[in-house]
């Protein structure tokens, strides 16, 4: 019997980690995209390996899958990781009456923490705020964003399957009965058009699953969210510097390279394709970096930019959104066959997300096989190009 | 950010499978303090949707926007329209150089990729850096190695490869981002690394114009590295000519470690 065929629309951490675990499970997986690796959401992340603490008050779904899945991204692809460990840090009164929360909220969501006095985190990274009354080490980090899904799609690759890189899903392909038959494609760079057939589709485009799903007239409640950040051209913190309060604005000093990245905002938009900067966001960013950081100050801004969260949820806006991931199957939801969505969700658990996917995608084509991604160190990012 | 806006004409190469090259222009408004990649994508997402590029992180971090500029190498990401043009001028942007063509502003860096592996760079390096006091370094792998794990400077741009004007004439020349990346992961621990680098096609190739390190967006600085290198090779060559043991052949190497 041929293996059955499964198209990913999207190589973003969802869908290069999804294709990952197909290929791992037999499948004979093609991965379209518009672009080339990560060049939606994904990319213009901050880089932040979550440990959970972010969410260990607010949203403690998100808090366990994110700590989960950093010890394990931590084994299976430490070429993409800077295991730097990260600060909570209490600048207020304000913020210290939030320790007790956090404490205990770490504690229940098995988030490793330390507490240290003032004088302990100043020695830790002395160009925090000399104000600092306390904080808490936890298990944060900084990934390389474009390396971390390169390394997912090379292993994929390796196991079969193909990437169709700067080809665009042009339409879905569906049958009498409404349902999904594969999808028409167009390839950017050679400026040709085809179809490819397929026995399930997968609608991982993050941000853009419901231009996707309208394709079928299927719906995903999705709330795109942009936020900006700005990173500044020196590295005066060697680990991820938290405000220890609830999640806002302008939060999180997170040392990239030689830089600092500062994020972040939460807004909406309508078109997706373009997000454009907003000043005042920017000034924002500087004066909240700058009670975590003050030096951020003498430093310049090296690169502005937006990325779209792709948040779950209908209503509520924003920060008050779960970052908890979902998997639609649009049979159950629209009475559209052969097209599942998979949205929401952090990078942190973009592995954990592609296992729930792939476990979808084999109970609705009755599939036995499990997944072994956990246990599965993945190869060389370098080994994913030359592609096609 | 600013107020002011320019009117700018981006000049775009284009090519698309076998089909001869050409420019496109393209007449946009913008804020000067934009960055040029915001022009790319502006006539990508408005203007022309046939528009192939590359970019991913919009912050540095990542290599994958390096575009020549006016006729200069630049990580497009980072560099300010208000840097390369003027109000009513023009803003050239071709793919960069020494790389295969995938379409219109994208190449593919597969062979760079393979030389750094080959060459043994890994991109999470280890942090020597004395400035940093011993308590504010985050652990390192392990207690003899106290120097913790940093994402590497290099981002393989490739933009001091396009910059290259050996790399131009001689393309099996390993080039500065390897070579670069060969002084980074050391060389004397390994003959297969030192022999490559030794060789016609390693350090002996450069003829120090220096080009590369002008165009590094990273602080790699891969000119004065590939100078270190030769140094390194000339006296390990001095030590094993009055009988020094040649240097472990270890096959590939795996990591900076």
């Amino acid at each position: 019997m041929s293996k059955p065929k499964v198209i990913v629309i999207g190589a973003g951490f969802t869908g290069v980690a999804t294709a990952h675990d197909l290929a791992l499970r037999g499948f004979d997986v093609t991965v379209v995209e518009r672009g080339d690796i990560c060049n939606g959401t994904s990319g213009r992340t901050h880089g932040l390996l979550h440990s959970g603490g972010r969410y260990a008050v607010t949203d403690q779904e998100s808090a366990i899958e994110c700590v989960d899945e950093n010890m394990i991204l931590r084994k299976i692809v430490p070429q993409a990781i800077e295991p730097n460990g990260g600060l909570f840090v209490a600048i207020d009164e304000s913020d210290l009456a939030y320790a007790e929360e956090f404490i205990e909220g770490c504690n229940a969501c098995h988030i490793p923490i330390v507490e240290l006095n003032s004088k302990q985190a100043l020695a830790m990274e002395p160009n925090i705020n000399p104000k600092v009354i306390m904080a808490f080490t936890v298990p944060d980090g900084t990934f390389d964003p474009i390396r971390l899904a390169l390394a997912f799609a090379a292993t994929a690759k390796k196991n079969g399957a193909r990437f169709r890189t700067y080809t665009e899903m042009e339409q879905l392909v569906i049958d009498g009965q409404g349902n999904v038959k594969g999808i028409k494609i167009w390839d950017r760079a050679r400026d040709t058009h085809a179809e490819l057939d397929a026995d399930l589709v997968v609608n991982a485009t993050g941000a853009w699953v419901g231009e996707i799903a309208a394709h079928a007239g299927a719906h995903v409640p999705i709330n795109p969210t942009p936020g900006v950040m700005v990173a500044y051209d020196q590295r005066l913190v060697q680990r991820p510097i938290n405000r220890l309060n609830k999640p806002g604005d302008g939060d999180i000093v997170l040392p990239q390279r030689r830089m600092m990245v500062v994020g972040t905002t939460s807004y909406e938009v309508r078109n997706l394709d373009y997000v454009p900067v907003i000043d005042s966001q920017v000034k924002l960013m500087l004066e909240r970096g700058e009670e975590l950081v003050p030096g951020i100050s003498k430093t310049k801004p090296r690169g502005v930019f937006t990325a779209t969260r792709p948040l779950i949820g209908s209503g509520s806006s924003g920060r008050s959104i779960a970052r908890t991931f979902k998997c639609f199957d649009h049979k159950e939801t629209d009475g559209i066959g052969g097209l599942i969505t998979i949205t929401g969700g952090k990078a942190t658990t973009l592995r954990a997300m592609a296992e729930k996917t792939a476990d979808m995608v084999c109970a609705k084509l009755g599939i036995q096989a499990v997944c072994i991604t956990k246990d599965t160190v993945l190869a060389s990012y370098r080994d994913f190009y030359p592609n096609n | 950010m600013s107020a002011i806006r320019w009117t700018v004409t981006f000049q775009v190469f284009r090519k698309k499978g076998e089909q001869a090259s050409h420019f496109d222009e393209f007449k946009l408004e913008v804020d000067p303090d934009e960055y040029v990649l915001d022009g790319v994508e502006r006539i990508w997402a408005f203007h022309d949707h046939s528009l192939v590029y590359r970019h991913a992180c919009h912050h540095s971090t990542c290599g994958a926007c390096g575009m020549r500029v006016n006729g200069a190498e630049k990580l497009t990401c980072i560099t300010p329209i208000r840097d390369v043009t003027q109000d009513g001028g023009v803003v050239r942007v071709e793919p960069l150089r020494n790389f295969t063509l995938v379409s219109d502003l994208a190449v593919d860096m597969g062979v760079m990729y393979k030389h750094m592996d080959l060459v043994g760079q890994h991109p999470v390096n280890l942090d020597t850096n004395e400035a940093i006091q011993p308590e504010a370094r985050p652990a390192g792998p392990t207690v003899d190695r106290p120097d913790y794990l940093r994402l590497s400077d290099c981002i393989e741009c490739g933009l001091c490869v396009s910059a290259c004007p050996i790399t131009a004439s001689s393309p099996d020349y390993l080039g500065p981002a390897v070579l670069a990346g060969a002084q980074q992961g050391g060389i004397l621990g390994d003959a297969q690394v030192f022999h490559l680098v030794d060789s016609e096609d390693g350090v002996w190739r450069c003829h120090s114009a220096f080009e590369c390190t002008a165009v590094c967006p990273s602080f790699v600085d891969p000119g004065w590295r590939i100078m270190d290198l030769r140094r390194q090779v000339i006296a390990e060559s001095f030590r094993q000519l009055f009988g020094g043991s040649n240097p472990k052949e270890t096959g590939s190497k795996e990591a900076s470690k």
